[in-house]
């Protein structure tokens, strides 16, 4: 073994004999520099006549330092060498080889290509997102006819799952963003002498807005992203192929189960939010304004209609069902290798969340005159 | 093989445990330079788990593992990082990372000692690639688009790409078609002949164990109950060797063994 002494590769230039020593070995041709000295001994080998190399004095050689001598000789044996018959197979192998290239990469694709792709994908994206839907009405016609043969197990988990697990980090950020607006529109409304209004623009803004919104990006952001890794995880594994064999359809046992789970989940998981949000408001108007809690709770319903309520659980609703299709949708696309996994992962979550929020637009176009003294 | 000549593997006293189970206890086991062992043993007999624990994946409850006479479970960052560059492990799956192509998986090693030039490493690759009989047009494929044959032969060939001393098999002909496998055993065969390897292979494919190895190394009761040439370990008395050899399988193996030698 040539660990403990190191003999560096080296080449020695005498009257036109190239003459080689040392350890020819992949860890001893990587050491830095060396590929530039060996080059230029090389490069100083007169070119009028051919020079003889002698291999003799080499200790230990691999195939890689092998193909340096054949990639310094120009793909072929020098007329004159001298090569112990220990090191004879190496060369042998190379020259049983013969030369191989490696096909030239793809061209970079012209521009009006690539524009095509890409509108070939997103017609891709919008046949899949309609397929899915298409097939999600069929399921749930199916579910609707006969409750009991439906997939009421991997509902129940999926609501624990999306629904139950998001409890305290809705919670939490929900009680945040409380504390803050309250802050910000006390001091204003402080300063306008209006305070009592803090109820209504918290109330509103929360219970209508904030709540299923936040509640929405944070499901998006937990649920959406384990949904779509799951299902590509299930796609490199076969276990989609081995569902399919055994006569478990996709729609019915994977996708219908985790709407219908986030649908249900959403509204709770809003609720849960709005209470979260206006407990913090609640305090920190109690420290800025001096407004005391039981002033709080007995304003609330006249400052917010009930309609206000009922958008927020309808919005809770439809965002649920939106995550939970996007978040199929590209679990179903991922290809089985890594990279895929990673990159349709992100787009579910950034998708999904756009989605919320185009759908949270339509909301309060459709519902403008609904709500509100 | 003189006795002077220093163990490759030297595994000693060694003891696993998963919770409550004990896989392996008090196990002894000794690598020679140049020789193919077979590790062999029932499903669970924790094959695959020894072998992690040779290369340092796993670390046991007790015991010590030497490899190239270092203590893996001791040796500091910059020893290990140096026995790595010596050995190449062929994974059950081929292990492949997915987002290369077939040719940057192998090229991976060699790019990663930073000196060596772009050139040397293509030809070097493709080199290593044609020897397990991957072509350049094949070099450019993913992963993914390789039947399970090829990625096996890739897995091999960024094993030994930087031309190791020490080679692991993960059950190395599992999955292929009996051709492919005869093919698989005949490429390690001519391999370990030209470079001059030390293989260690966990297999349950008798045909192998007997065209390939040198030595059988036998796991059962939690140790190594037989290890010797597949003469010397046929001659053991002992229920699990006598099940594993003399089933039907083992004596159609051991017959085209005879009709070969």
């Amino acid at each position: 073994m040539s660990t403990d002494e190191s003999h560096p590769p080296s080449l020695s230039l005498s009257h036109g004999t190239v003459a080689a020593s040392g350890c020819w070995q992949v860890q001893e041709l990587a050491q830095p520099n060396l590929d530039a000295v060996l080059s230029t001994v090389v490069q100083a080998i007169p070119t009028t006549a051919e020079a003889r190399w002698d291999l003799s004095q080499i200790v230990t050689l691999d195939h890689i330092g092998a193909q340096w001598f054949w990639n310094a000789w120009g793909n072929k044996r020098p007329q004159q060498l001298v090569l112990p018959p220990l090191f004879e197979d190496y060369f042998d192998r190379l020259e049983e080889a013969g030369t191989l290239i490696l096909p030239p990469p793809r061209q970079h694709r012209a521009f009006l290509i690539a524009i095509w792709d890409w509108m070939s994908n997103m017609a891709d994206h919008a046949m899949g997102l309609t397929k899915l839907v298409g097939q999600l009405l069929i399921d749930l016609l199916r579910f609707a006819r006969q409750p009991q043969r439906g997939p009421w197990t991997e509902i129940s988990s999926n609501v624990f799952h999306a629904g139950y697990q998001a409890m305290g980090i809705t919670a939490l950020v929900g009680l945040l963003i409380g504390v803050v607006l309250s802050y910000l529109s006390s001091q204003q409304l402080h300063t306008f002498g209006g305070d009592i209004y803090i109820v209504n623009i918290l109330g509103l803004s929360i219970i209508r807005e904030l709540g299923p919104l936040l509640a929405a990006i944070l499901v998006a952001g937990r649920s959406g992203s384990s949904i779509t890794a799951q299902i590509g995880v299930m796609r490199v594994t076969e276990e989609l192929d081995a569902m399919l064999v055994m006569g478990l359809p996709h729609g019915f046992r994977l996708i219908m189960p985790k709407v219908i789970a986030l649908a249900l989940a959403m509204p709770l998981i809003v609720i849960w939010t709005d209470i979260m949000s206006l407990i913090g408001g609640m305090a920190a108007a109690n420290l800025e304004l001096n407004l005391s809690p039981s002033y709080f709770m007995q304003k609330m319903p006249n400052a917010v209609p009930l309609a206000n309520y009922w958008i927020g659980l309808g919005k809770g609703f439809v965002f649920g069902g939106l995550i939970a299709l996007v978040s199929c949708h590209f679990g179903l696309r991922i290809k089985p290798n890594t990279e895929s996994l990673g990159h349709n992962t992100t787009q579910s979550v950034v998708t999904s969340i756009t989605m919320v929020i185009l759908a949270d637009g339509v909301f309060a176009i459709v519902f403008k005159n609904i709500g509100f003294r | 093989m003189t006795s002077e000549t220093a163990p490759i593997i030297h595994v000693q006293g060694l003891r696993t445990q998963f919770g409550q189970h004990v896989v392996h206890d008090n196990l002894d086991l000794t690598v020679m330079p140049g020789e193919i062992m077979a590790l062999i043993g029932g499903s669970g007999s924790g094959k695959t788990t020894l072998l992690r624990q040779i290369i340092g994946l796993d670390s046991p409850a007790q015991g010590t593992v030497q490899v190239f006479g270092q203590d893996i479970h001791r040796a500091g960052s910059a020893d290990l990082q140096g026995l790595r560059n010596r050995w190449g492990m062929l994974f059950q799956h081929g292990a492949l990372f997915s987002a290369l192509t077939v040719f940057d998986n192998v090229a991976q090693p060699m790019r990663e000692l930073r000196n060596l030039s772009e050139t040397l490493i293509r030809d070097a690759v493709l080199l290593k690639l044609h020897m397990v009989g991957i072509t350049p047009d094949d070099a450019i494929k993913m992963p993914s688009d390789l039947s399970g044959g090829m990625v096996k032969r890739v897995a091999l060939a960024r094993a030994l790409v930087l031309e190791p001393e020490l080679l692991f098999l993960d059950e190395p002909t599992a999955g292929l078609d009996p051709h492919l496998s005869d093919s698989f055993v005949e490429l390690i065969h001519s391999l370990h002949q030209a470079m001059r390897l030390t293989v260690i292979m966990v297999t349950h494919d008798l045909d192998t164990i007997f065209a390939l190895s040198t030595q059988i190394a036998v796991l059962s009761d939690k140790r190594v109950i037989a290890k010797g040439s597949a003469q010397e370990v046929l001659a053991v008395q002992h229920p699990f060797i006598q099940e594993y050899f003399m089933g039907a399988r083992g004596r159609r193996a051991q017959q085209a063994m005879h009709t070969n030698a």
